[in-house]
Formats: structure tokens, sequence, C-alpha cells
């Protein structure tokens, strides 16, 4: 690595490099991830949405895109399993000024962490979740995760996965979600352009991004390598804004619907508990902003 | 520093204990809980409901006590003081966050009203059984502080100094009260503001450009930044260096779990917290906490009639353990007498702490009650023959 470093010119810079913790780089992703591209995008919607970066925090679970956290040059929690979002439910509630991002992967999100997704989604806290979805559990080698598609091989289903899947953006749609949109890491423009919008956008957002595990999914179910997964998503994709979510399941070879699905206003977790105490206490209540202890 | 008087209900109440603990961590200066409804705790977050809006604050019940326990972790790290409470189920469920909190020095208060277990037990009715999941619940090797108080009045003092534990130590701090102390209902008198003292957060002063989230001061203790001032910090449950960053090797683990364990372990003169009576000249030592100190209280007179010098030694502090004073005790007394909820938790504690110079008799009790005083009794006489 060192070698690598040296013949770069340091001259040029990375315009996401001051939005990194370069001492941390080489990151641990595999050649042909897609989380990398998925940061890239999030920290070029930082600039685009020009939010105060010493107001955003971003939390992660566990796994490889809970490493995400520990990139960022922000104020970042690496979680428990599955608990980033009640992590970022303290956090936005005692710091309701803080931006709070969730960046985690499906099966934290939706496994382990599925019960506190869903009712993040209901009480509409203002939180941005973004999803990284490569469809299998790939920091502990790849096995079946609740959004691995039917007869995918895994190391946990070495002869085709049966179960069902879950159809992740019908899940937070269902439960109240603000924002719901789905891209893939081909989908570099209009990702970053949804994350931007969703860091301007008050309530429970979330994004779900279609992710290559070429080391473990890709390559175990003979799809290749991350080049060819760029390819297979290009084919693959249709990009139908406002498709009812119930029409976006993920087959293992079939298409992969994209585009923003839900866009609506509904108050927010602080507004409904600020409105109702006020209502109910009159001068009694006392509103505070942050919790900000001595 | 002084309690902020918003928080601060001034005055002679007479409230149960679970009531009185809520009251404590207002006034130790909590505006932020987490809770999951489970018997016979769930009264400290139903006050806490009722009483943070006009406090200013905020109460959220979660999905399940997972959530609540790390709900507060977050609320802590956006500036709150903050804290949940549960019973035996859900005591289980948190201990990964217990665990969490003592890596990332998150300073927190849990609550444990206990009641009778293995699993779902006896929900409404006391047990002393989880003071060595308290202790040891979590994984790996972490030191904690528990304290355990033996009334209404102590669940609100003590409340306090629960919190004011957690600041100084940056650590979770376990508050192991029993359904009888939860449901007992007392005098409680609550200072004015002026007369509670705080231990502040440990918050940085560093710039940004020379602040190092997890370099130990002097006492081991790091200091503390809050999300949102322009630290851009890194808090992580991996192996971690000073700087936060997980770091995967021996050495950097090494640093720090000791470090984890001995910021506690070489304070546990400050953290000694006992109530004695009688022990200069005992020859048998009662040691007890919690509800069964009281019933205690009673066998404690009943064998001093009997002409035996008995003492009482009162933990008020479960852990740190207070090993060196059970120690001291040991070279005096003949015996001590245990009695506790549970089947010899902490018997085994003092046990080991008195190194053979003198006795332990473990007076054990199953759950869904107290001792009978006689039991206790009999066990004194036992000790003296």
């Amino acid at each position: 690595m060192s070698a690598l470093l040296e013949v770069t010119n340091p001259e040029v810079t990375n315009p996401v490099e001051p939005f990194l913790r370069m001492e941390r780089i080489p990151h641990i992703w595999c050649p042909g991830c897609g989380i990398g591209t998925t940061v890239n995008c999030f920290t070029r919607a930082l600039i685009e949405s020009k939010v105060d970066l010493d107001r955003v925090a971003i939390v992660s679970g566990i796994g490889c895109s809970g490493r995400v956290a520990g990139y960022l040059r922000l104020d970042s929690f690496h979680t428990t399993h599955g608990r980033a979002i009640p992590f970022a439910t303290g956090l936005k509630l005692a710091n309701p000024s803080l931006n709070v991002v969730v960046y985690s992967g499906d099966g934290d999100l939706f496994a382990i962490g599925g019960n506190h997704l869903i009712h993040a989604a209901r009480r509409n806290l203002d939180i941005k979740v973004i999803c990284i979805n490569n469809l299998i559990y790939a920091m502990t080698g790849g096995q079946t995760a609740p959004t691995t598609p039917g007869e995918a091989i895994t190391t946990t289903a070495p002869y085709g996965c049966y179960e069902p899947a879950f159809n992740l953006c019908a899940l937070a749609d269902s439960a109240g979600a603000s924002y719901v949109a789905r891209w893939t890491t081909y989908h570099v423009r209009q990702l970053t352009k949804s994350m931007s919008e969703v860091m301007r956008k008050r309530g429970f957002c979330f994004i779900e991004i279609i992710s290559p595990c070429p080391t473990l999914y890709q390559r175990r179910n003979k799809m290749g390598d991350g080049l060819d997964t760029m390819k297979y998503y290009k084919q693959k994709s249709k990009v139908r804004h406002g498709a009812p979510t119930s029409e976006l399941a993920i087959t293992k070879d079939g298409e992969i619907v994209v585009g923003k699905f839900v866009d609506r206003d509904r108050p927010d977790y602080l507004e409904l508990m600020r409105s109702r105490l006020s209502e109910q206490l009159g001068d009694r209540y006392v509103e505070t902003e942050n919790l900000v202890c001595s | 520093m002084q309690a902020d008087p918003r928080g601060v209900l001034t005055g002679v109440h007479f409230i149960d204990g679970d009531h009185a603990c809520c009251e404590g961590a207002l006034a130790a200066g909590a505006r932020f809980a987490a809770g999951y409804p489970i018997t016979p705790s769930t009264e400290v977050v139903e006050r806490f409901a009722a009483r943070i809006p006009t406090v200013g604050g905020t109460f959220i019940q979660m999905e399940d006590e997972l959530a609540a326990s790390i709900a507060i972790l977050g609320a802590v790290w956006g500036g709150a003081k903050a804290f949940t409470v549960t019973s035996g189920p859900g005591f289980s469920l948190m201990m990964e966050h217990i665990g969490f909190a003592a890596m990332t020095e998150t300073p927190c208060v849990f609550v444990n009203v206990q009641r009778g277990g293995p699993s779902t037990g006896l929900p409404t009715l006391p047990a002393q059984a989880d003071m060595m999941q308290a202790r040891w619940g979590s994984h790996g090797d972490y030191e904690i502080i528990a304290l355990s108080p033996n009334s209404p009045q102590e669940c609100f003092d003590l409340t306090i100094k629960a919190f004011n534990l957690a600041e100084q130590y940056r650590t979770p701090v376990m508050f192991m009260m029993d359904e009888c102390v939860g449901h007992m209902t007392e005098k409680v008198v609550i200072p004015r503001p002026e007369d509670i003292e705080i231990y502040p957060r440990r918050l940085t002063r560093k710039p940004p450009s020379e602040y190092k989230p997890y370099e130990p001061a002097e006492d081991l203790v790091p200091e503390m930044a809050h999300a949102g001032n322009g630290y851009r910090f890194h808090v992580t449950g991996l192996t971690h260096d000073e700087r936060g960053y997980p770091a995967m090797n021996a050495a950097t683990q090494d640093r720090l779990v000791r470090r984890l364990k001995e910021k506690i372990r070489a304070a546990e003169d400050r953290l000694t917290f006992v109530d004695e009576d009688g022990v200069e000249d005992a020859q048998v030592i009662v040691v007890s906490y919690g509800i069964t100190s009281r019933v205690a209280e009673r066998a404690i007179e009943m064998a001093r009639q009997k002409g035996v010098k008995t003492g009482r030694c009162r933990l008020i502090g479960i852990w740190p353990f207070p090993e060196k004073r059970i120690r001291a005790l040991a070279q005096r007394a003949r015996a001590f007498v245990v009695p506790e909820i549970n089947l010899g938790q902490i018997a085994r504690e003092v046990e080991r702490a008195a190194g053979g110079h003198a006795r332990t008799i473990s007076v054990t009790h199953a759950g869904g009650g107290v001792h009978r005083p006689e039991d206790i009794f009999e066990a004194i006489m036992e000790a003296a023959r």
C-alpha cells in the first residue's frame, strides 16, 4: 500500500477527502464492494445539501456497512448489532438540532434490528436511514440474510435459499416512512440526489442501496466481479418513480425497480410530542431544544 | 455543583421507592429516560413520563429493552443525563448495552427493581438474585459500580449518588433495588437544590484539534465531548486506541481493558459505601443489603438480647465489592452471617474477601418473600457457638 501512496501526486486531492478520516485509509472493504461508492455519494450529498457538518452525526450498527461511521470525519457512532436506530433515537431526542444519519446494512437493519426500524418509521422520527443491501451477511462470511433472494446460494443455504425475502421499501413504506427510495451503486448521481434530498427533509427517511458483494454473494452465485455487477445493475434496473412499493420485490436475476417511491409530509415525533404536551399542559410545559447537561 | 432546581421537588413526601428513585434521577439532572414496561419497576418511568414535560426533557417508551438500553446511550452522547429502568427479564436483555456503555465509557444509570427469577419467575415478588448479573452479566472483562438502597429515602439519595458516580468514573452504574423497597411507601425528604451536590459531566475544554476522546486523565478517566460541538469524534464498541479508532491487536486490548478495570478498582476506598454498627467488638457480623438489611436489623436485636455481640455491616455499595473492609472485619469477628434473597451470591464474595480469617454463613432465600428474622437469628447464634 505504501508504494501506491508514493505514486500519488500530493498536489491532487479527491474532493471527498475532507469528509474522510484519511488516517484510517485504506479501508477494510473488498475490491468491487459497493459500500465505498455509497460513501462517495454521501460525501457529495453533504456538499450539495450544504448542511452544517458539525451538526451531522452518523450512527452505524455492525457489519461491513457498519464500518462507514468510522471512516467519515463527522461525529460518528459505531454501535451494537442491530441497534443503530434506537441509539440514533436517543441521540436525536436529546439533541434535536443534530441531523442524524443511520448508515448500516440489510442484516443489521432488517434482521436483528428490524423491530427498531419499523417503530422508528411508525414514530416518524426525524432520522435518515441509509441501508446498503448486499443481499447477504458479508462480514461474517456470506450467510443468508432476510433479503437473500430465493435460490441464491449462501454458506448457510448451500442448496439455495428457500425463505421468502423482505421487500425493504414496502416495509419502510407501510410502517410510515416519510421518504422511501431505492438505487443501486450503478446509479451514483440519482443516489447522491436522493441522499441530498433526505438531508433536507424532515421525518423518517429511508434509502435502500442495492450493492454488490463480489467476494461472497456474486462469486458464490456465479455472477462475476464488481464490474460485471455494474453491467448487471445497468441492464436489470428500471427507474419507476412513484411505483407502488408492493411491486419492488427483488429476485435472484429479475428486474430491479429503482426510483423514489414515497415522499410525503407527516408531523414527526418531536412535533407530535410538543404539540400534544403543550395542548395538555399549557404554560406548565417546558419545551426544550437540546437536553444539554452541565 | 448544585442541582438544577427545576428537577428538585423539595419537601417532605410519602412515596414509594420507585417514585423516590424517579425524583432522585430528576434531582440528579436526568432529562432523558427510555423504558419498556416491566413489573415491578414501571412506576419509575410512569412518574418520569408525568413529570418530565414540566421539568424540561424527554421520556420515550421504546419497543423493547434492547432499544431502551441503547437509546439512553445515544441521549448521553447527545448531551443529556439519561437512565433506564427495568427488572429481571429486561435486565437480561440490556446486558449487551451495559457492556457497550462500559467499553465506550458512557455515563448512565441502569435501575433494576429485582423480582424472582430465573426467566419470568415471580414478576410481582421480591428477590435479590441479579447481584452477580449486575457485576458479570455482559461479556468480557470490565468493572462496574452498583448500589443497593434499603428504603424509599435511599432510593432518592442513592439515585443521585448513582448519577454522580456514573459521571465521575464515566461508567454505567447499576442501581439494584428490589420489589419490596420499590413498592414500600415511607417518608422521603427531598432537600433544597442548593443542598444537593451534583458531579458535572467531564467535558473537555481542549480544542478539537488537540482532543483525543480516549486519552485518560490522571485518574484514568478520559474527558468527554458531545455530538454537535465540532469535535467530530468516533465512538465504537470495538477495541479502540486513544483516538477512539478501532485497533485490532492484543496490545491495544490490554491497555484499554486494564484501564477500564483499573479506573474503578483503584478507587475502591472511595467507592466503599457501608453502614456499620457495633462491628468493633462483634463476635458475629451480619452483612446484608437492600430489604434484607431491614429484616436483619430485627435479628441483630434478638441476638444482642441473648448476649451475642452482633455487628451490622450493611452494604450500600455492592460493586466494586468492599474487599478491604470485609478483610479488615474478618480479622476481628468470628463469623459473618450473610442473608440475601438468592441462593448465596454476595455470601461467596464475603467468604472470598474474608480469606479464611472468619467463617461465612450464607442464609439463603429463593425469592418471593423476605427472610423470617428468626432464620437470620438462628444463623447468628450458630455462628457464635
